[in-house]
Parts: structure tokens; C-alpha cells; sequence
């Protein structure tokens, strides 16, 4: 397994609690920074309606679709009820040298 | 073994027969819904679903019932309740018996009178089927005219715009979003929809609409008068209260539900656009919400107290509309507010804080391009809930984060 890393902001780009949107060829994705300081990847649409998950709001080890309030746990990208029933797909993430890289397959 | 009925499949009946396997029920679950199809989203409707998806956007996959153990009748027609022997009568002679009843029957569009049930030219918005016969009759060149300038009329006129057809909206009162919307932000969406072409026309008093077989007029008390290819009269809805009112339930503009949406039988709740129920962040105020997210939120609530429980209405209000590129959010009610702050926004998105007289957040109205108020009026509907006394400084600043106002 050859992973892709690329890099994708400073870290400290991302506040405690939140989350940014990132584009990297053609493919968009949600980058993460939890309450205890971890960095989280997932892809970045909501897979209810494809709305960009990164204006939503991050409250603990959730995010939530700023359109229709779908919830995911972005850690594991679990899809938390209504009105959303699949799983987010995640991407594993480092922080080297002060920056947030993302493994992308 | 124990067998709850849920009348109406609509988002609130799905919502509510998914919870209740959610939460363990290991009864019989029957949805009853008039219509041909397994539920679906209606507000794609007068948005992009217009364009006439078919199978319509499901609440969620037809064979996921069966998977989960839910019984679906579509077409069926719940037409009596017998409370005494707790059962459902169907049209077709069928009965249902049941141990506990969800009455989440809905609103129908309020009719314009006398428009005839079978006009061609002049249909409303509701139904997938009523989606189907008005994206067929837009095309560009052709003319719409739609009777009311709420949320189903702007949404239309804006999808009908992207289709090429000529669109003007016909509104009663002085302004657009009257009932639920503030001045500032519905002169927004009003101008919007001038630029991208629409006619608007407000405190038009309409004496009557006529089907005249080549087209159709909307005849001003004035005596003047506007043709159309098609006339869409969305002029808002009405509750389903028939069954529950033949049943001998109390209604009270919708069948009237306590804080556990019990209606005045208690093996019969009522959820979503149906039912009125006393809101307990406006003083305890009897509402009736027409709202996707209400009928959700209540739909999970009535399947935790379908199964005994007794946990009590605790979410605000929420609605959302979306016209051309812009979003419109709202948390809260702000009729009663005392005092409103307004905080600006990148892209000249702004959302207006509503207060009441003790400086306490009851309602905030947020309009901009894509989902650029949506974390904020998220934020919002915290503080509603946890009924706080934001600073009003504080809410005006951009730079201050709503989620430190909601640690604080």
C-alpha cells in the first residue's frame, strides 16, 4: 500500500474544535482539529445531498451538514441518523514539521 | 405482541417507524400513506426536484422496511378510527387494529376559491405527482404565474426562471415572506428574483382565477387581469385533522397534542405538520409548524413515547430556503421580539439576532450565498434552547465566536 501524502495547511490553520475545506485534485475533502488537539480526515461531502461538510459545525467528535443538520462522527466517520444513512469515508492524517498532511488513496 | 399504526408516510411516519427499531421496538410497525410511493423528500419539490426525479428522492430506500421489519401500505386511505375497538378502517374495507396510533397526516395547500379540483392551468404544489404536471408545463417562453409569494412560491418562481419560463408572482399582502421571514432579508430574495428576471407583484387583491382551457387568468378585484400557461397557487397549507376530528379528538388549529404530542387520547399521538403543540421556549405558546425539520425532530419524539416514554418537545423551530445561489435560514420565532441586532458576514451575508423584552434570544434570521449563515443560526438554535441573554455587542461583532457565547 503506497500511501499519498499531501500536505494541506499549518496546522495551527485550523482552530481547536473545527474544520476546513480542502481541494486536491478534483477530489474535496474535510480536515478536522478535535477539542484534544488531534487532526481527522474525511471526505468532504455530506453523503446525504453533497453539500460541503466543512461550513458545518464540529461539536466534540461530530460534525454536522450545515444543510439538513446530518450528523457524522468524524473520527470514524459514522453517520449518526437521519436523514443520513451512509458513512463518511475517512483518510488517515499527520502533523509533521507543523503541518497537516492527509494520506490520499 | 404490540402493534403501533403510523397514519401517514410522509418524512414525520418514516422518521418515526425507523426510530422506533431504532430504539428497540420488537412490535409490529404498519405505515399507512395515501400516496403510490414509499416516502420521499418534499422539499426538493419546488427546488431542483422539480425537475421531475423519478423515483422521487426517498426518505430512504423502499427495501430498507422490509430489511428493519416496517409494513407499508401505499394508496391506502385511512378513513375512520374506531377508538373504542382501537382500529383503523381503510378505504377498500380493510381494518387495521392497533395498540397505539401516530396520526401524522400533514397539510394539504390551501385551496383558492373557487378554483375547481380538476383545472389543468391552476395546480398546487404538495405532492411528487403535483411536481410531475408542473415541470411539464414549463418550458422557455411559457408564462407562470404563481398566487402567493411565500417559501413554495419564491422557490418555484426561482426554479421556474432556471427552466426559461417567464415567471410572475402575484402576493396579496405588501411584501414577500410576510409571515415568517424579516423585512430586510425578504427585500433581499425579492430583489434577487427581480434580477434574475421574475415580476413581482405585491398587494394584489385577486378577485378570482380562471382555467380557460388555452390559458389561465388571475382577475384583479381592480379589474384587471394577467394570463398564464400555468397559475400555481401556493397560499399555504392546511392540517389533515378530518380523521382525528370525525374520531372525537381535540383540534385546535391541528389536532391539539401536550408536550409529549399525547392528543386527548392517550394511545393516540399526533407529530409534525398535522398537530399544534405548546412551545415551551415562546411561554408555553400553542404552534403549528409546517417544517422538514419539525416533522423529523417530532417523528423521533413520538416513537420514543409510542413506546411509554414521556420525553418532551425540546427542539426550535428551524426552516431553510433556498432561491438561485441563496440560502435563507431561520432559528427560533421572532414574533415578540423587543429588539434586533444584525451581524455581518463575508459575501455580504448577514444574520439578524432577534431579542425579546429581558434581552433573551428567541430567533435568529440569517440570509447568504451557500451555507455561509449556516453554523452561525446552528449556533443560534443552541442558545435559543438554552434560553440565553447573549451581550447584544457581542452578537453584532463578527469577530466574536457564537460558540464561546454558547461556553459562556
Amino acid at each position: 500500500m503506497s500511501a499519498n501524502w499531501v500536505e494541506v495547511c499549518a496546522a495551527d490553520e485550523i482552530d481547536e474544535e473545527d474544520v476546513i475545506r480542502f481541494d486536491h485534485e478534483g477530489r474535496t475533502f474535510a480536515v478536522y482539529r478535535s477539542p484534544e488537539d488531534e487532526y481527522f480526515a474525511t471526505d468532504g461531502l455530506c453523503t446525504h445531498e453533497q453539500i460541503h461538510l466543512a461550513d458545518g459545525l464540529v461539536m466534540d467528535d461530530i460534525i454536522e451538514c450545515p444543510k439538513h443538520n446530518g450528523r457524522f462522527n468524524y473520527k470514524t466517520g459514522q453517520a449518526k441518523g437521519a436523514p443520513v444513512c451512509v458513512n463518511l469515508k475517512t483518510y488517515p492524517v499527520k502533523v509533521e514539521a507543523g503541518s497537516v498532511f492527509i494520506a490520499i488513496s | 405482541m404490540t402493534h403501533i399504526v403510523i397514519v401517514g408516510a410522509g418524512e414525520c411516519g418514516a422518521r418515526a417507524a425507523f426510530a422506533l427499531r431504532e430504539k428497540g421496538f420488537d412490535g409490529d410497525v404498519t405505515l399507512i400513506g395515501a400516496e403510490p410511493h414509499h416516502p420521499y423528500e418534499r422539499p426538493p419539490l419546488s427546488k431542483d426536484g422539480l425537475a421531475g426525479a423519478e423515483p422521487p428522492k426517498y426518505v430512504a430506500a423502499p427495501e430498507r422496511y422490509e430489511e428493519v421489519g416496517i409494513t407499508v401500505l401505499t394508496g391506502a386511505m385511512a378513513e375512520a378510527i374506531d377508538r373504542g375497538r382501537k382500529t383503523v378502517h381503510l378505504s377498500g374495507g380493510r381494518s387495521i387494529g392497533y395498540d397505539r396510533l401516530l396520526l401524522a397526516t400533514g397539510a394539504r395547500p390551501r385551496t383558492f376559491p373557487g378554483v375547481s379540483e380538476g383545472a389543468a392551468r391552476i395546480r398546487m404544489l404538495r405532492t411528487h405527482a403535483d411536481a410531475l404536471a408542473i415541470r411539464a408545463a414549463l418550458a422557455p417562453g411559457r408564462r407562470l404565474a404563481v398566487v402567493g409569494g411565500g417559501f413554495i412560491g419564491l422557490e418555484l418562481a426561482a426554479t421556474a426562471r432556471k427552466l426559461g419560463a417567464e415567471v410572475v408572482v402575484v402576493e396579496g399582502l405588501p411584501r414577500v415572506l410576510s409571515r415568517a421571514v424579516p423585512e430586510e432579508i425578504a427585500a433581499i430574495v425579492a430583489e434577487r428574483h427581480r434580477a434574475a428576471g421574475v415580476e413581482i407583484v405585491c398587494g394584489a387583491r385577486i378577485a378570482a382565477i380562471e382555467d380557460g382551457g388555452d390559458a389561465a387568468r388571475v382577475l384583479f378585484a381592480d379589474g384587471g387581469s394577467l394570463a398564464a400557461d400555468l397559475v400555481v397557487v401556493g397560499i399555504g397549507a392546511v392540517p389533515n385533522t378530518d380523521l382525528a376530528e370525525a374520531a372525537g379528538l381535540t383540534i385546535d388549529n391541528g389536532i391539539a397534542v401536550d408536550e409529549t404530542l399525547r392528543t386527548s387520547d392517550p394511545d393516540i399521538l399526533a407529530a409534525g405538520d398535522c398537530c399544534s403543540f405548546p412551545l415551551s421556549h415562546c411561554g408555553g405558546r400553542r404552534v403549528r409548524l409546517e417544517a422538514w425539520r419539525n416533522a423529523q425532530d417530532q417523528g423521533t419524539l413520538a416513537a420514543a413515547n409510542l413506546m411509554g416514554g414521556a420525553e418532551r418537545i425540546a427542539s426550535v423551530p428551524w426552516f431553510w430556503s433556498d432561491q438561485y445561489e441563496l440560502t435563507l435560514q431561520i432559528a427560533g420565532l421572532a414574533d415578540g421580539a423587543a429588539a434586533t441586532v444584525r451581524r455581518a458576514m463575508d459575501d455580504g451575508a448577514f444574520i439578524l439576532f432577534h431579542l425579546d423584552g429581558d434581552g433573551r434570544l428567541i430567533a435568529a434570521s440569517g440570509i447568504g450565498p451557500g451555507n455561509a449563515v449556516a453554523r452561525d443560526i446552528r449556533l443560534a438554535e443552541m442558545l435559543i434552547a438554552a434560553g440565553s441573554r447573549p451581550d447584544p455587542a457581542a452578537l453584532a461583532s463578527p469577530e466574536t465566536k457564537l460558540k464561546k457565547l454558547l461556553a459562556a
